[in-house]
């Protein structure tokens, strides 16, 4: 596709790989001691494969990818911290980077000179600064405050005054990591509504984010990096669907490590399937386990109880020593976004006793999927066998 | 990115940032604020005084000899101060470094300013003892005071030169801040600053030319010249008086330029990985 925009940035062929020392001790001993015995003392680590990409002037850019998967390495090398080993970054026109919120940020300084000091980090003059001073303190609403020392700020205040910097910075090209959007959710809602501000006014963004609404919502080109997958670029619809499979596939098979208890010992898996979770968990009896029932219960990570089903008159009344018990549950996908326990439990029928709980018999995460029901009494759909 | 040059528009406003900040938070809630600068000197220098002119009777018997070694005591506490700070302020910015890419070298000039700046407060408190105490220690102004700021120069490229190489070892290797610290020793009792120079050239054997090696030292050349410049062109000897010999006399002058090339060049091929090493 051929387009007379011109390129804001170019990576082009980036291979970036680290030394990671094997022995803590930075000294000259340790390295004298390497040296003679012709150890190393370091692991490469390759972090970055042959990656190449361009951002056109006025694009909103979106970096996603998993934690651990070079996104920040990849955004440090944009911001010229880190060299590449090999190929080149070219940026045209002034790039401001926020890796971090309140960079040299001193407690004992006032709102006002850390602005200019920030400011002068990122490379501005002090006319610069002055010329953006009111709109700074203007998006921070932190009019009254700013010749207070820092250290008297509120935390939510300090990230509020560097996050005002980070936006209101006049660069032609701006780097953000979105985990920065942060504050009150009024504040967070005014940091959404300057991204799409931004968009609108066609100014030169690179955002980097695990959200994909983010992504679907301000940015018109995405790239996904991960280690096993190749690097995709592309449409933000497409990097946001992939990205989702990624993580999905990531989470089938989590088996808890306390998987064994006097009675019984669990193995259970969750899989995405088409019409929603299969949860597939087999119990094998260590015990006689005279009526009992089983309890399956699913916790979000906050604790909260969003699913409880019990099997009551469904299986047997007595399982007999070594005896094997499959369960399959396929319950449909209407869960909330997040982290989800569950828990697996072998009780007598009346409840007087537990004869096992297993806390995290699997987890399961959902991303960006399904609604959440509005009504705090939902029953998904659900099927059940046993064998 | 646009270019840079050495210390342009933009590096000067980071450099003038930095050590605006460092010179505010170093006397942060002490009672007498700045006046540590010019207090400090001045109780070290009455310490030194009354133990090696009083007691231990280390003097070369000028009516001037107060002054050179409170100016002596200074210009070394500049020295010491200015590469051990640089050295250790690559390291204790690595928070910044990590974060954001701008001239490095810029941290440690900054980290230097600081005592500069002290240096610079020092020089005027012995210009004012030595005015006041007139009668007593006859200081000796005349024009050499102009080569004076020279001299100054000098001696903090040398403090520059060795911060970069210092704190470019600091990153990778934290003995350095040990081994500096007794390299300082060394130097220190190496040179004469608190015994005049005459002390040496008492020594039976090889007193003469010891003396000579003492001189050849970048250090105690600035420091010699700075006395002889300052305060008293006729008792104080300087290197050139000492080795009478142009070469020789240009070794101290040629080992601050290799000094200033080694460390700025070790300095700009390292400083790239800073960030990643650290």
């Amino acid at each position: 596709m051929a387009s007379d925009k011109k390129i804001a940035l170019e990576v082009r062929n980036v291979n970036k790989s680290f030394r990671l020392p094997t022995e803590q001790a930075s000294g000259i001993k340790q390295a004298f001691i390497n040296r003679v015995r012709g150890v190393k003392g370091y692991t490469e680590q390759h972090v970055l494969k042959n990656i190449s990409f361009k951002v056109e002037e006025g694009d909103f850019f979106g970096i996603v990818g998993r934690n651990g998967s070079g996104k920040s390495t990849l955004l440090k090398l944009i911001s010229q911290i880190y060299v590449p080993d090999s190929g080149k970054i070219i940026v045209n026109g002034k790039l401001v980077p926020f890796i971090e919120l309140g960079v040299g940020f001193n407690p004992e300084l006032t709102g006002r000179e850390n602005i200019y000091l920030n400011g002068a980090l990122l490379g501005f003059s002090h006319e610069e600064v002055s010329a953006m001073y009111d709109e700074i303190v203007e998006f921070a609403e932190l009019e009254e405050f700013m010749d207070q020392k820092l250290k008297n700020y509120s935390s939510g205040m300090q990230v509020r005054l560097a996050f005002s910097i980070a936006i209101k910075a006049e660069g032609s090209i701006l780097v953000l990591d979105e985990v920065l959007a942060v504050g009150d959710e009024a504040f967070q809602r005014k940091c959404f509504q300057y991204f799409a501000h931004l968009k609108r006014e066609k100014k030169t963004v690179i955002l980097v984010t695990h959200s994909m609404d983010s992504v679907q919502q301000f940015c018109n080109k995405a790239i996904l990096v991960d280690k096993k997958h190749k690097l995709e670029i592309g449409d933000p619809v497409d990097i946001a669907k992939i990205y989702r499979e990624l993580n999905n596939n990531q989470t089938e098979k989590i088996v808890s490590e306390d998987n064994k208890s006097d009675y019984a010992e669990i193995t259970a898996t969750s899989k995405k399937t088409d019409k929603g979770i299969k949860f597939e968990i087999s119990l094998k009896a260590m015990k006689e386990i005279s009526d009992p029932v089983i309890t399956f219960l699913i916790n979000r990570d906050n604790g909260e109880i969003v699913y409880r089903w019990t099997s009551d008159e469904k299986i047997p009344h007595k399982i007999d020593l070594k005896t094997i018990s499959n369960l399959v549950i396929e319950i449909e996908n209407i869960f909330p976004n997040g982290i989800f326990d569950v828990q697996v439990g072998i009780k007598s029928r009346d409840r007087s006793k537990e004869y096992a709980i297993f806390n995290k018999a699997t987890s399961f995460e959902i991303v960006n999927k399904g609604t959440y029901p509005s009504d705090i009494y939902w029953k998904p759909q659900e099927k059940f066998e046993y064998k | 990115m646009v270019k840079s040059g050495l210390l342009d528009k933009k590096n000067r406003v980071l450099l003038y940032e930095l050590v605006k900040t460092d010179f505010k938070l170093r006397y942060q809630g002490s009672f007498l604020g700045v006046l540590w600068s010019v207090l400090k000197p001045l109780l070290l220098f009455a310490v030194m005084y009354m133990v090696f002119v009083k007691f231990l009777k280390f003097t070369d018997g000028t009516s001037q000899y107060p002054l050179v070694l409170l100016l002596g005591i200074s210009l070394w506490s500049f020295f010491t101060e200015a590469t051990s700070v640089g050295m250790g302020s690559i390291v204790g910015r690595g928070d910044i470094l990590r974060k954001i890419n701008f001239p490095k070298y810029i941290i440690i000039l900054s980290a230097m300013m600081s005592s500069l700046i002290s240096l610079v407060i020092n020089l005027i408190v012995v210009i004012i003892f030595a005015s006041v105490t007139m009668h007593t220690t006859h200081a000796n102004f005349t024009n050499l005071i102009f080569i004076v700021p020279l001299n100054i120069i000098q001696l903090f490229f040398l403090a520059f030169g060795l911060a970069l190489f210092l704190s470019t070892l600091y990153v990778k290797f934290r003995d350095i801040g040990h081994i500096w610290e007794v390299v300082l020793q060394i130097l220190f009792y190496s040179m004469p600053i608190i015994y005049p120079l005459a002390l040496v050239a008492k020594i039976h054997i090889f007193g003469m030319e010891a003396q000579k090696i003492i001189m050849l030292n970048p250090v105690a050349q600035t420091i010699q010249d700075v006395r002889h410049n300052l305060i008293s062109p006729t008792t104080v000897p300087t290197t050139w008086s000492t080795v009478n010999n142009i070469w020789l006399a240009a070794i101290p002058i040629l080992l601050t330029v290799l000094i200033v090339i080694v460390g700025a060049v070790y300095f700009s091929r390292n400083s790239k990985k800073f960030a990643e090493i650290m």
